[in-house]
């Protein structure tokens, strides 16, 4: 039995979580939520996270009913991220494994969404779609490795979506994404907006700049809602073309959908569609474990550590640029 | 699905399309019929669908004039989604040929595989110097076929094989050396993402894909380079 206490930090969400092997003990998180029109800087990001660690740590403590003592390894994203943000979470999860003794051990955040998903839905081998505020990849796992198969070429789906959120001055709470999807949903008239896709690859930039660019003209001619709605039509897509591609190229039969943006219910719907239209099955969770949170980076952190995988004190650093493919999955042997 | 193609056995559901297996004139067809996607916006639908048959029908056609081996082109039907085209039933995708090679106990395993590098560098080049950008650069994209059809066929000599191209859906007509640099990205993230015993493949195909004509390779070469530095640099925010 291992016990493993995550902490993430590496964009605006604070996120602290206890897992006894499958169990989860706790998943307490905060969220800095900035200004309509306005994203989250590292600065500003990383001064939210080092003021609300502490009281998120109690109540993560409180809430799993187990002391310290009883932790096996302190875990924390080691990126990839913002660099001040990760820096926070990485320090104090520093202090507490020295403070009660503790290993420590470094964990990627994409990875950890891997393996929350899995743990969640069951899915065996997925071939795993992850979007994010800053990530775009369809991801299968290989002989060790969660390799990329295919992933943006510029900007994050999630980036996308936010950006636009500026663009019609949409709220930032909960999320940005949120708030286009319920706006989607009232959409009606379909715009044609730039399609791309190449191979197993995807580009958004191209139809952000056209929405930026043109967007005076457009709300002549187009409610905000149905621009959303256009939007998220085109982009998922793209999401669930390349996907499939992924999927025929892999000969797989399951998708797992992790990352903020994989809570857009419209995503899963499209994805479901595409699925049943192929003899697949899709798996996905909702904002608890597909926002960023603690319990993704324990989990992850727990399986590795079982797996006899560990980190010296000195490596516990932080990286912004951390790959998915760049880590040796110890604890799979499909 | 078409109500006449429900007698027939679906070949396989590829990336985007659904194969079919039939005999049309006498001879041996593959029906490749892009059906609608019911997940995406049927205008959404209609555009790329129309796009895709259309681009895939140009560059077979183009192929043909250039040389290049690909299936041949027997009909387009715009209205039921479908393209018709030579069934090459004595085939293997790439990505299984070296699924089979990896599978049996073989020392020469590296030497064919280096002989399949070639193959493939060779017939990019000779696509990019017709400025033909297939899009979507795969091992599943690619088939080997006997170069005798009737000698008996052995899997494991690529000597025997040639290297027909296919799934043209995502190409274009394009003489820069920008889309020519993505395209050999794609393939190398391909090549990557699949698991051949033999590390140094993409270097080999990059090789044969210089050395193959005379026509200096130098700029695209380099900006092969930089996309593929732009991509592996590309921040990664959690
Ligand atoms: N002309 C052909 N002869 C034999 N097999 C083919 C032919 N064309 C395609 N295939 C097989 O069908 C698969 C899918 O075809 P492809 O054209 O790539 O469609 P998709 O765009 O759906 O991926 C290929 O990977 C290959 O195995
Ligand atoms: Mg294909």
């Amino acid at each position: 039995m291992v016990i493993a206490i995550g902490f993430e930090g590496s964009a605006n969400k604070l996120g602290i979580g206890i897992v006894k092997d499958e169990e989860i003990l706790a998943n307490c998180r905060r969220t800095y939520i900035t200004p309509p029109g306005e994203g989250f800087m590292p600065r500003e990001t990383a001064k939210h996270h080092s003021e609300n660690i502490h009281e998120l740590l109690q109540e993560a403590l409180d809430q799993s009913g187990i002391t310290p003592q009883e932790i096996d390894v302190v875990c924390y994203t080691k990126g990839p991220g913002m660099g001040a943000p990760l820096m926070v979470c990485a320090i104090v999860a520093r202090t507490c494994a020295k403070l009660w003794k503790k290993p420590i051990y470094g964990v990627n955040h994409c990875v950890g969404h891997i393996e929350m998903g899995r743990l969640i839905t069951k899915a065996k081998n997925p071939t795993v779609l992850y979007v994010s505020g800053g990530n775009t990849q369809i991801i299968a796992y290989s002989r060790k490795k969660y390799k990329i198969f295919g992933e943006t070429i510029d900007i994050a789906v999630g980036n996308c979506l936010d950006r636009f959120a500026r663009v019609l001055k949409l709220s930032n709470d909960p999320s940005p994404g949120y708030n286009i999807e319920q706006a989607a949903k009232k959409g009606k008239k379909y715009l044609n907006l730039p399609y791309c896709v190449k191979g197993m690859d995807v580009s958004f930039s191209g139809i952000l700049s056209y929405m930026e660019d043109k967007i005076d003209e457009l709300l002549k001619e187009y409610t905000p809602e149905d621009l959303c709605y256009s939007l998220q039509e085109t982009i998922f897509a793209m999401l669930v073309e390349i996907t499939e591609r992924a999927m025929a190229h892999c000969g797989s039969d399951e998708v797992l959908i992790v990352g903020g943006v994989g809570c857009n219910e419209r995503l899963q719907e499209m994805m479901g569609v595409m699925c049943s239209e192929r003899g697949a099955k899709i798996f996905a969770t909702d904002e608890r474990f597909c926002i960023d949170n603690g319990v993704m980076i324990a989990y992850a952190g727990a399986l590795a550590f079982k797996a006899g995988s560990r980190m010296s004190f000195e490596a516990s650093t932080i990286t912004q640029r951390y790959r998915t493919d760049d880590v040796w999955v110890t604890w799979r042997d499909d | 699905m078409g109500e006449d193609l429900k007698h027939l056995k679906i070949l396989k559901q590829g990336a985007e399309a659904r194969l079919y297996v039939c005999n049309y004139l006498g001879r041996p067809t593959l029906i490749k019929e892009r059906f609608t996607k019911k997940y995406r916006h049927p205008d959404l639908d209609t555009v790329i669908t129309k796009d895709r048959i259309k681009n895939e029908a140009r560059s077979i056609v183009r192929c043909k004039t250039a040389n290049i081996r690909t299936p041949t082109l027997y009909l387009v039907d715009f209205d039921r989604r479908r393209i018709y085209m030579e069934y090459l039933e004595n085939s293997k995708t790439v990505k299984d040929f070296i699924k089979n090679l990896s599978n049996v106990e073989n020392s020469c395993i590296i030497e064919q595989i280096k002989i399949l590098a070639k193959l493939i560098g060779e017939s990019i080049r000779k696509l990019h110097e017709n400025n033909i950008i297939h899009g979507d650069l795969t091992t599943s994209n690619m088939l080997l076929v006997p170069k005798n059809e009737n000698e008996e066929i052995n899997w494991l000599e690529v000597d025997k094989l040639d290297l027909v191209m296919i799934d043209f859906g995502l190409s274009f007509i394009d003489s820069s050396t920008e889309d020519k640099a993505v395209d050999l990205y794609v393939l190398e993230r391909a090549v990557e993402s699949t698991d051949v015993p033999h590390l140094e493949v993409f270097h080999d195909i990059l090789e044969a894909y210089q050395n193959f004509s005379e026509n200096n390779t130098k700029e695209l070469i380099n900006k092969y380079r930089e996309v593929s530095a732009r991509g592996r640099k590309r921040t990664m925010v959690g």
